[in-house]
């Protein structure tokens, strides 16, 4: 038979100070490991647009396999398997903090490369033809005609990254980085709040994912990107 | 002669687009390309500044030869202008920007230098106020004029016109045609691929009538339109007249 409701939001609001020490975890990971996907995403997109079939080929290896394997995995195969090796060939470690940010780096990079080739490569051929016809070097029209109107179509698409990357670092909770989820997880074990605890760890994910979106659409309304 | 092509041949894979074009611009002329679309009139122009790579033959143009592997390509694409059918104006950048942008990059003019330019150009094409719009503001006419103003800016020794009209409202093609023609008549050489029978018959010096390839027929407009000596362009020149 059921029983009595019991909920003690008490508990998780004089549990919320834990929950927002998360918060800063959280953040840190998201926006490093982005700052540094983007580059290897540029980097890589850049690689997967040319017609050497060497750079090409490193390039597509690196996206198909960070896309086809799960980040979760790819947390623990750096956090557990590469620190095995590193600890046995030269003695040293890499944190929790440090692999879930480069895990982000990672993983985000090949995503991010993607949306870079796609949009590099949507900008009209008559672009190239023009810069060139002026005389402009290769470089020079990627450079000053190509890059910035493909950047703006990149926008939308790396908005929508910073989203899931954001939700990513949930998963470094098994790799035991205090980000929120974990913080969430730690005061279930001692609070047995499971329901209230994990309300409020889904409001504040549900809330920084809404900051993200508005302060997004306000860049791309001012970009007027559409 | 500014434009000297010997024996052009242009291969796409298999299929061979270009079947040995010859052909001479003198400084000052106004050369129409006519002919059917797939006759590979716009391939021939896009030979001339190394949009389209050359398969065999040779293009030299004020003395320098494309087809040597020590051109500097783009030295000589500066001195050939290209205006295209969709006019391909820079979006993300203003009017202003978009003429600017190559003199000071590949001709270090300075801002003011290539904005009293710029400034200048767009008087002649009759844009002046539109100096700080960006382009999508402007009608089909408005873009094409500004994509002239930003060929002319480098100062171009020969320009090259793709199908310039092909792209605009009938309402508009006039004031693209009234700003060739004003460069015409004041002595720029010019090699305009188009289907304005109109503009070729008065203001070229020369007409060449194209298909399958090849140069079939070529003479002053007022013999090719009223006086055609081959089947294939009597019959291209019924069709559209």
């Amino acid at each position: 038979m059921g029983g009595s409701l019991n909920l003690n939001w008490e508990i998780a609001i004089a549990s919320l100070p834990t929950l927002l020490s998360g918060i800063k975890w959280t953040i840190l990971i998201t926006v490093v490991g982005l700052f540094f996907g983007f580059f290897i995403g540029a980097a890589m997109g850049l690689a997967r647009t040319t017609k050497n079939k060497l750079v090409f080929g490193i390039a597509t290896v690196y996206v198909e396999t960070i896309r086809g394997t799960p980040i979760l995995v790819q947390a623990l195969y750096l956090y557990f398997g590469v620190n095995q090796v590193l600890q046995q060939m030269f003695a040293l470690q890499i944190n929790s903090l440090t692999a879930a940010i480069i895990a982000i780096a990672i993983n985000s990079g090949a995503y991010i490369s993607e949306i870079v080739r796609g949009a590099i490569q949507s900008i009209d051929k008559g672009q190239v033809e023009a810069g060139r016809s002026l005389g402009l070097s290769s470089l020079k029209t990627f450079y000053y005609i190509v890059w910035p109107q493909a950047f703006k179509r990149m926008i939308p698409p790396l908005g929508n990254q910073f989203i899931i990357s954001l939700k990513d670092t949930s998963l470094f909770a098994v790799i035991a980085v205090g980000e929120l989820l974990r913080q969430g997880q730690l005061v279930v074990a001692t609070t047995f709040a499971a329901f209230e605890i994990y309300t409020f760890v889904s409001l504040i994910y549900l809330m920084l994912t809404l900051s993200i979106s508005f302060v997004l659409r306000r860049i791309e309304r001012r970009l007027d990107v559409s | 002669m500014i434009v000297q092509v010997f024996d052009l041949h242009k291969k796409f894979g298999h299929l061979e687009v270009l079947k040995g074009i010859n052909c001479q611009v003198a400084e000052g002329e106004v050369l129409c390309v006519i002919g059917p679309s797939g006759s590979g009139k716009s391939t021939f122009l896009r030979c001339l500044n190394l949009l389209e790579s050359i398969t065999s033959g040779k293009v030299i143009i004020d003395g320098v030869d494309l087809t040597d592997p020590k051109t500097d390509i783009n030295k000589v694409r500066r001195q050939v202008g290209m205006v295209f059918q969709q006019f391909n104006l820079f979006p993300h950048m203003t009017v202003l920007r978009n003429i600017t942008l190559a003199p000071m990059t590949e001709l270090k003019l300075s801002k003011e230098e290539a904005t009293e330019k710029a400034l200048r150009l767009l008087s002649k094409v009759g844009l002046r106020d539109k100096a700080d719009v960006y382009p999508h503001t402007l009608s089909g006419g408005q873009m094409q004029r500004v994509a002239i103003a930003r060929a002319l800016a480098m100062n171009p020794k020969v320009m090259l016109f793709d199908e310039p009209t092909s792209a605009l409202d009938p309402e508009l093609v006039g004031e693209v045609l009234t700003v060739m023609k004003e460069l015409a008549q004041e002595g720029m050489t010019m090699i305009v691929v188009t289907h304005e029978m109109g503009f070729a018959r008065e203001v070229a010096d020369r007409v060449i009538f194209m298909d399958g390839g090849v140069i079939v027929e070529e003479n002053t407009p007022a013999e090719i339109f009223s006086n055609p000596k081959h089947e294939r362009t009597r019959s291209f020149l019924s069709k559209i007249l």
